[in-house]
């Protein structure tokens, strides 16, 4: 029955973008209704397998899976199927919620229900439409011309986490994982009559592509050394065994260079550095869309990924021993995302560049933790981020809404994302601002009531506990610019007095919008509690620990807790309260950007990664294409042998012609023949005199002259 | 009738051959006509003179040089009336002069 | 030499005779006339022959009729040819000698062939010649046919001549 229901998890959502794309287009309520519904129903299937999964014993052991025989492989098959563990099942559990919440405040976020606007044309934002209502006229927010076309691109994009997470080999996954790549090219362009839309679409999908052509050659390798995609083929300890101890490539085993190539694909696909770029960039398309692909879906997708895949990775690792290289790399890539990203996020000033640079730096905590081998450290993490991530993005869009609302109101035209345009916005939209409050305080790790706290803190101890110290150390600094910039954000955004005339028009959003908020701000609060540590000093053994027992299980080995010391916890509390403490203290006062200390351009700017790979990738690609390729090979090569052979045959044509056609055929043969027969006849025809007697003499001349033959020859 | 046959067709022999000589050397175009005329008159006399050598029962012979009168008669007016008719035209008789046709 | 050779001989040199100065003299009317003479002298011919009717033929069609014609056609053309000059062409040597060559043939045919050296016989009595002549000409199993043809032909040569010599349709 189980198994039923997980091949159908996937189902609903890709029905609903058919429908919605062939039928719906144009019935803006019928569209977002299936949607939701299809949402809706694999809500309902997730949480019945989640429930029934909780209710197994050892589920790490009997977890639900099926697979069917799909391509033949000379005397094998390539199995392909679903698996439910207890992996999927904490993952699907949370992208079921995330997933829901996102689709209802979609509809809100699009302003269904309210008028078609004025000069709204398809591929750009709305802006706004005119009512004219007793007297005099004022503009209200317009719903957005492309409805339908949204709610089929975030089915298909649902469609495709699920199926990543159900799937039981590396084949579906990938499958997922490369449709979730379309929709983000899709959805970040969804306004594709923005420039700036299209060529952060065309980014994005570029640099995940670069870390998804590594991933492809790692599953290939995998598939050539094992002979099999499925999970549960490739983690048998015979195999791991035998992955682990063949030596590859650059001096690492054949499992280490298959997890350093699947990792790569993360690299991209999480936005870690160096493939960070796409993601500050993916924030124009619309704010669900960023929810969606920064928090419960894309992103967490990667991590997702380096975390089933941690048999492979950590393969001839125990806990304990030094990491090995992979784990190594891995380890070093977060540590840096983390701190790199944060760095930057404290000098942006548009509402959802902070978040996204939160984003990135939030996933190389998680991956800090995989490469350290904090296995259910790094997953726990992943889940309490995705339901506070995916709120404080929607609470951000819920605030742009408002401030949409206001500059409609007043006729500005200031840049309703910019944190230093608001300002005292708790008192116009206070849903949003408790709701954005707990996510802020969750990101921060506000100790005990936020379940950022948990997670975070679960991190450092694993980091202090196996001795990784530098780990642990970037990870701290990266925390404290993490509580210091989410303060700043919130300080800016909520506290205070308002900046522009828009922030004191601004007015809260409707209830398809606020709902979401609200039940994702449950989640962020009482996630934490399923994975407090046995031994936390105070409230450790009143709960069980359910979440280490039930995701840990997903390993062959139940890793052990990590004793607990001091040092972290201290550590994460002095970090967190210090940093929201300092942010709030520091932004109280600052007005403007020229107030703010921390404009640094380096940056301002992103440390110029930007104008790096441009300078270093995409100036000689261009040079490649525009002049190597195109001019010279093409059009001088290519072109100039095309040319110098049409000037060889017309040469040729012309030596024929001139040659051998006009001198030969024409005047030798044709004139030539016409001149001897003019000339033959002008002096054979001098015989005609006219006069008959001469006639007369010539035959009877020739008539003797042949009696005489005839006489003289033969007689 | 002592006379062999041989010396008839000789005679003929002969008349043809002066006619021929004046067709082909006569200038005037009447005179040329009168070769002509010996030389169907040297036809005549062979066809006779086979005649009454071969079988005079037949009438053969007769009737063809009866025949050959009437055409020599019908070609001497109409060769007659042309020279007329090309006299009048081009005011002579002068067969070397009538050459319209040449090249 | 028969009296009937004798004649003969004689009536060879008239009709020679006559035709040498028939293509030789200088005057065309000279020239008309002696034809009469050569004309005269093979209806002599005929005679000897016993083709009575065709030697009265020949004066009454050849001398009467085609003669007259000459010499009327002599005198409408007299104007321009005033008998002056040579009356043979130039090079009159090469018919001659085309002449003398076809004689030369003709003759040693002749005598070659020992078939033609033979006398007339007789001709058998009871065969009238004139009559079996008349009824050759209009029987229809006979020379009917050509007979009537040759006066189909004298008629359009009359008219043919007629048409020709008028001329004054300007």
């Amino acid at each position: 029955m189980e198994k039923f229901i997980i091949w159908l998890l996937p189902l609903p959502p890709l029905l609903s973008f058919f429908v919605i794309l062939l039928f719906t287009n144009k019935r803006k309520a019928l569209s977002h209704g299936i949607a939701v519904g299809a949402a809706g129903l694999s809500w309902l299937g997730s949480m019945i397998i989640f429930i029934r999964a909780l209710g197994v014993e050892e589920f790490g052991k009997h977890f639900f899976g099926a697979s069917i025989n799909w391509l033949p492989t000379g005397s094998t098959w390539l199995k392909i199927g679903v698996q439910i563990d207890p992996l999927s099942a904490a993952v699907v559990f949370f992208v079921a919620w995330t997933v829901l919440a996102i689709f209802v405040y979609s509809i809100g976020y699009h302003n269904f229900g309210q008028p078609i606007g004025d000069h709204d044309v398809a591929g750009l934002p709305p802006h706004g439409a005119t009512l004219a209502e007793h007297g005099h006229k004022h503009i209200v927010p317009s719903i957005e011309p492309m409805y339908s076309r949204f709610f089929a691109f975030i089915s298909l994009f649902a469609f495709g986490m699920y199926t990543l997470v159900v799937s039981d080999n590396l084949l579906t996954l990938f499958v997922g994982w490369e449709i979730m790549g379309l929709c983000s090219y899709l959805l970040i362009g969804f306004w594709f009559g923005k420039p700036s839309a299209r060529n952060a679409a065309v980014k994005a999908f570029m640099t995940t592509r670069i870390g998804d052509v590594f991933m492809l050659l790692g599953i290939a390798f995998v598939y050539s050394f094992t002979g099999s995609l499925s999970f549960s083929e490739i983690f048998k300890p015979e195999m791991l065994q035998a992955l682990a101890s063949t030596p590859a490539f650059f001096g690492l085993s054949a499992a280490g260079i298959i997890g350093l190539l699947l990792f790569i694909g993360t690299v991209g696909k999480s936005a870690q550095w160096p493939l960070h770029v796409w993601l500050p960039d993916a924030m124009e398309g619309p704010t669900p869309v960023s929810a969606m692909i920064h928090a419960a879906t894309m992103v967490s997708a990667g991590v997702y990924l380096v975390i089933r895949m941690f048999p492979l990775i950590s393969a001839g690792w125990t806990e304990g021993m030094p990491l090995n290289t992979t784990m190594s790399l891995i380890a070093f890539i977060g540590a840096f995302t983390a701190l790199f990203a944060a760095t930057i996020a404290v000098a942006q000033n548009d509402i959802k560049r902070v978040l996204a640079y939160s984003t990135i730096s939030q996933l190389g905590f998680m991956i800090a933790a995989v490469g350290i081998g904090a296995y259910v450290a790094a997953s726990f993490h992943l889940i309490t981020h995705a339901f506070f991530k995916a709120l404080l993005f929607l609470g951000s869009g819920s605030v742009i809404h408002g401030m949409e609302h206001g500059i409609l109101y007043t006729g500005d035209h200031t840049d309703s994302q910019d944190m230093f345009n608001m300002g005292g916005l708790r008192k116009k939209m206070p849903i949003t601002f408790w709701t954005f409050l707990i996510g802020g305080f969750a990101l921060s790790g506000f100790p005990v009531l936020t379940a950022g706290f948990w997670s975070k803190d679960e991190i450092f101890a694993e980091a202090f506990g196996n001795g990784h110290l530098t780990v642990f150390v970037v990870l701290a600094m990266a925390a404290f610019l993490t509580a210091f910039y989410t303060m700043r954000q919130i300080t800016l955004t909520f506290f205070g007095e308002p900046r522009t005339k828009a922030a004191e028009h601004a007015s809260e959003t409707p209830w398809t919008m606020t709902v979401p908020l609200i039940v994702l701000a449950v989640f962020a609060v009482g996630y934490g509690w399923v994975g407090i540590p046995e031994n936390f000093p105070g409230l450790g053994g009143l709960i069980p620990n359910w979440f280490h027992e039930f995701v840990g299980g997903t390993l062959s080995k139940l890793p052990k807790a990590v004793v607990f010391s001091w040092v972290p916890l201290v550590t994460s509390l002095c970090v967190a309260l210090g940093g929201l403490l300092f942010g709030w203290l520091v932004y109280r006062k600052v007005k403007s950007p020229k107030q703010d200390f921390l404009q640094i351009p380096v940056l301002k700017n992103k440390w110029y990664f930007d104008e790096i790979y441009n300078f270093i990738f995409i100036k000689p690609a261009f040079w490649i294409a525009e002049r190597f390729t195109s001019l010279y090979m093409d059009q001088t090569v290519i072109d100039g042998i095309l040319h110098s052979v049409a000037r060889f045959s017309l040469f040729l044509g012309h030596a024929f012609r001139n040659y051998f056609d006009k001198p030969v055929i024409n005047e030798l043969l044709g004139d030539g023949t016409g001149n001897v027969v003019k000339a033959s006849g002008s002096s054979l025809r001098k015989i005609q005199v006219g006069r008959i007697q001469y006639y007369m003499v010539a035959s009877l001349a020739v008539l003797v002259i042949f009696a005489l033959l005839y006489y003289f020859l033969l007689v | 009738m002592s006379i062999p046959l041989s010396w008839y067709l000789i005679l003929a022999a002969a008349l043809f051959s002066i006619g021929l000589f004046g067709v082909l050397s006569r200038k005037n175009a009447i005179a040329i006509l009168l070769g002509v005329e010996l030389m169907l008159n040297a036809v005549n006399i062979n066809l006779v003179a086979f005649w009454r050598y071969l079988d005079p029962a037949k009438m053969a012979g007769q009737v063809f040089a009866i025949i050959v009168f009437a055409v020599a008669a019908a070609e001497v007016a109409v060769g007659l009336a042309l020279i007329i008719s090309v006299y009048r035209r081009r005011k002579t008789v002068v067969a070397d002069e009538i050459d319209l046709m040449k090249w | 030499m028969t009296a009937d050779q004798i004649i003969f001989l004689l009536c060879t040199l008239l009709i020679l005779g006559s035709a040498l100065m028939v293509v030789t003299t200088r005057k065309l009317i000279h020239a008309a006339l002696w034809l009469v003479s050569a004309l005269f002298g093979v209806a002599i011919l005929y005679a000897v022959l016993q083709a009575g009717f065709l030697a009265v033929v020949q004066v009454v069609v050849y001398i009467g009729a085609i003669a007259i014609l000459f010499i009327f056609a002599v005198m409408l053309t007299r104007k321009e040819m005033l008998d002056k000059g040579a009356q043979t062409r130039s090079n009159w040597w090469i018919p001659a000698l085309l002449g003398l060559l076809i004689l030369t043939g003709l003759v040693s045919l002749i005598i070659g062939q020992p078939a033609f050296g033979r006398t007339a016989s007789e001709i058998p009595s009871g065969v009238d010649t004139l009559r079996n002549l008349g009824i050759a000409l209009v029987s229809p199993d006979s020379f009917v046919l050509p007979f009537e043809v040759a006066s189909v032909l004298l008629l359009a040569a009359l008219v043919g001549a007629v048409y020709i010599a008028s001329g004054n349709k300007e």
